[in-house]
């Protein structure tokens, strides 16, 4: 007997008991659609901090003054300078750098014409384009040259630029910084909003600019902070060690009582995707037990039609259907009861992926692997419930089938 | 005329609970080929059995016994599967149809299991059909049809496979007088047309129509002189 034969006489007998079949399947379905939306929505998630985070930048190291550890977190506040930001810049000191901006802020008023706003003004060195990964929408960074001779200008923040310059191309135009005139050549991309800092709504100069005319004469010299970014993703951790090990000498400090702390982008993003990582199979190991009730219904389903169609397996066996012929019959059966359920699942998690992804805000993440994935593992709940019922109907002998009434 | 059907010593001995019962005794018993013969018997005396174990539902404790040639005695399930499919047709007292079916489908049941291709299947199924005079009910199914059509189509489906063999079990137990006699006819077609035939029954008047009688009591056989043969009345003590 021919494959697509026993394929036919399974679907003519599921299809000839058609609610009991639907409500059998509807364990896996549940189990499926349940185990799609919570992986999907795990899955979501990674991307979402992946995207935030390689938004800011993955291979991003900040140094920030002051010791996290120390007792007195303050007293280091004002422990970075340039001095350090050189060191770093120095690749005998640290080869798994690429790029360094020291950075140094203040709170300022900046005012066009009537317009005026608060907003950080932040001085720093050319590098700070490529190491925060920034494009530029109009007109240009500040150049080296402008840097060494502390010329007036400054790049705006799309926020910034909007807020002040409304329509008009802000690029060639004046800006007024506490008292201070300047020339705006360069306006920033927009990257959006963060739990960690507005990076649309700022200005930036260069450092040497900052500290003659706007920085107050105490925190001419300190950094607020310095960014420092890695060759590549993988040598993070290298360049973590090179930036503590430099600055401890610098400082002449110990690794115990250092005065600066580094914080990285990836840590933050390890941390919150096993954080994330640990909800979703947690929840997916909830949704799977359903999955697991599911093969269970469809053995129980299995097991009753056998015993209901005793005398028709007694039949076919006295026809001439061997114990192997019974078993793949009844096994192909409870495969497409897994499969079938299984589709049906994938289709109600596709419909509601569709419809939490704009409810939750957070994208329900369906990829084709996982959708595969589960069609191939309600097929195989479907087949390993049907392993017991099947070899009961293989194993019923012809003459105690055909006697039973 | 060959052995068809050789069977030497055949013992049964089912195990049912603590008790041990012996349903074959020692039974030895021989068909030839083109032969008609009824094995009659009272319930209870083994006569389901020995037809399990000649229709290779089921194999003899002891004993051996060979069908076409083929000892089957020994043999595996899948093996007396194959032997049941080629060599048996089967016609049950409860007509043993699946209700969901076609006549047609039921009657093609057995090539399936031979391999048959579809079309010729339903060709085959066709022509078994319109030979127990059915070719008109090829579509209904058997809740569509009357007990005795029914049994004509679970005779159509026993020689559609052109077994060797077709044996009955107490095919006329559930009908009327009138589809007895209809289906006794069809026996007796088939077997002018050499078909080899052993029908297993209680009534005296069904095992009358065989050429030749066997009885089984306690589990042992015993050779009758059919009745007609020998000119005496059908029924036993039913004549004054």
């Amino acid at each position: 007997m021919s494959w697509a034969e026993t394929f036919r006489i399974a679907a003519e007998a599921l299809l000839g008991r058609r609610m009991r079949s639907l409500l059998t399947m509807l364990g896996i379905l549940i189990g499926i659609a349940a185990v799609m939306l919570t992986v999907g929505l795990g899955e979501g998630a990674r991307l979402e901090i992946t995207r935030e985070i390689n938004r800011l930048g993955s291979n991003l190291l900040i140094v920030m003054p002051g010791s996290t550890s120390g007792s007195s977190p303050l007293a280091g506040a004002t422990s970075l300078t340039m001095d350090d930001a050189r060191t770093l810049a120095d690749p005998s000191v640290a080869p798994d750098i690429a790029g360094v901006a020291p950075m140094m802020s203040t709170r300022a008023n900046v005012q066009h014409d009537a317009e005026r706003t608060t907003t950080t003004v932040t001085g720093t060195t050319t590098d700070w384009e490529s190491v925060r990964s920034r494009n530029l929408v109009d007109g240009r960074f500040f150049t080296a040259s402008e840097y060494a001779s502390s010329e007036q200008v400054v790049v705006l923040g799309p926020s910034t630029a909007a807020a002040l310059f409304g329509d008009t191309p802000p690029v060639g135009g004046a800006v007024v910084v506490n008292g201070q005139a300047f020339t705006v050549v360069g306006v920033l991309e927009a990257v959006g909003a963060n739990a960690l800092s507005n990076d649309d709504d700022l200005v930036v100069l260069p450092m040497t600019t900052m500290a003659q005319r706007l920085a107050p004469p105490a925190t001419a010299r300190t950094l607020s902070a310095i960014y420092v970014a890695a060759t590549d993703d993988a040598s993070i951790s290298a360049a973590h060690q090179q930036i503590s090990r430099a600055l401890v000498v610098n400082h002449g400090t110990t690794s115990a009582d250092q005065d600066f702390s580094i914080m990285t982008f990836q840590a933050l993003m390890t941390a919150m995707n096993t954080m994330t990582g640990v909800l979703t199979t947690l929840l997916g190991g909830l949704a799977g037990i359903s999955l697991v009730v599911g093969g269970i219904g469809v053995m129980n389903i299995m097991l009753v039609s056998v015993s209901e169609r005793v005398r028709e397996i007694g039949l076919r066996k006295a026809l001439g259907a061997t114990p192997a012929l019974i078993r793949r019959q009844f096994l192909v059966e409870a495969g497409i009861l897994g499969l079938l359920g299984g589709a049906l699942g994938v289709a109600l998690g596709l419909v509601g992926a569709a419809i939490l992804t704009p409810a939750l805000g957070i994208e329900v993440a369906v990829s084709l692997p996982a959708t595969l994935l589960a069609l191939a593992v309600s097929l195989t709940i479907g087949l390993v419930a049907g392993v017991y019922p099947a070899s009961r109907a293989a194993k019923l002998a012809p003459i105690d089938a055909l006697r039973s009434e | 005329m060959s052995a068809l059907l050789e069977m030497a010593g055949v013992r049964k001995t089912y195990a049912t609970g603590a008790v041990a019962v012996e349903a074959l005794r020692g039974v030895d018993l021989t068909v030839d080929e083109g032969d008609f013969v009824a094995i009659v018997g009272p319930s209870g005396s083994g006569k389901s059995t020995l037809m399990h174990i000649i229709g290779c539902l089921d194999v003899p404790t002891q004993g051996r016994y060979a069908l076409g040639g083929e000892d089957v005695s020994s043999m595996t399930e899948a093996q007396l599967a194959d032997v049941r499919n080629r060599r048996i047709g089967f016609v049950f007292q409860q007509f043993n149809l699946l209700p969901s079916m076609t006549a047609e489908r039921n009657v093609a049941l057995p090539l399936m299991y031979a391999g048959v291709p579809r079309a010729e299947r339903a060709q085959r199924a066709r022509e078994a059909l319109e030979r127990v005079g059915l070719g008109d009910r090829t579509h209904h199914r058997p809740g569509e049809l009357s007990g005795g059509q029914q049994q004509r189509v679970s005779v159509a489906r026993a020689l559609v496979t052109n077994p060797t063999l077709i044996l009955a079990d107490e095919p006329t137990g559930n009908l009327d007088s009138r589809s007895t006699t209809d289906v006794l006819g069809l026996f007796h077609a088939l077997h002018d047309a050499g078909r080899t035939i052993v029908l297993i029954t209680h009534e005296a008047e069904v095992a009358a129509e065989a050429r030749r009688v066997v009885r089984i009591t306690d589990g042992l056989l015993t050779e009758e002189t059919p009745a007609h043969a020998a000119g005496a009345p059908v029924a036993k003590g039913g004549t004054p």
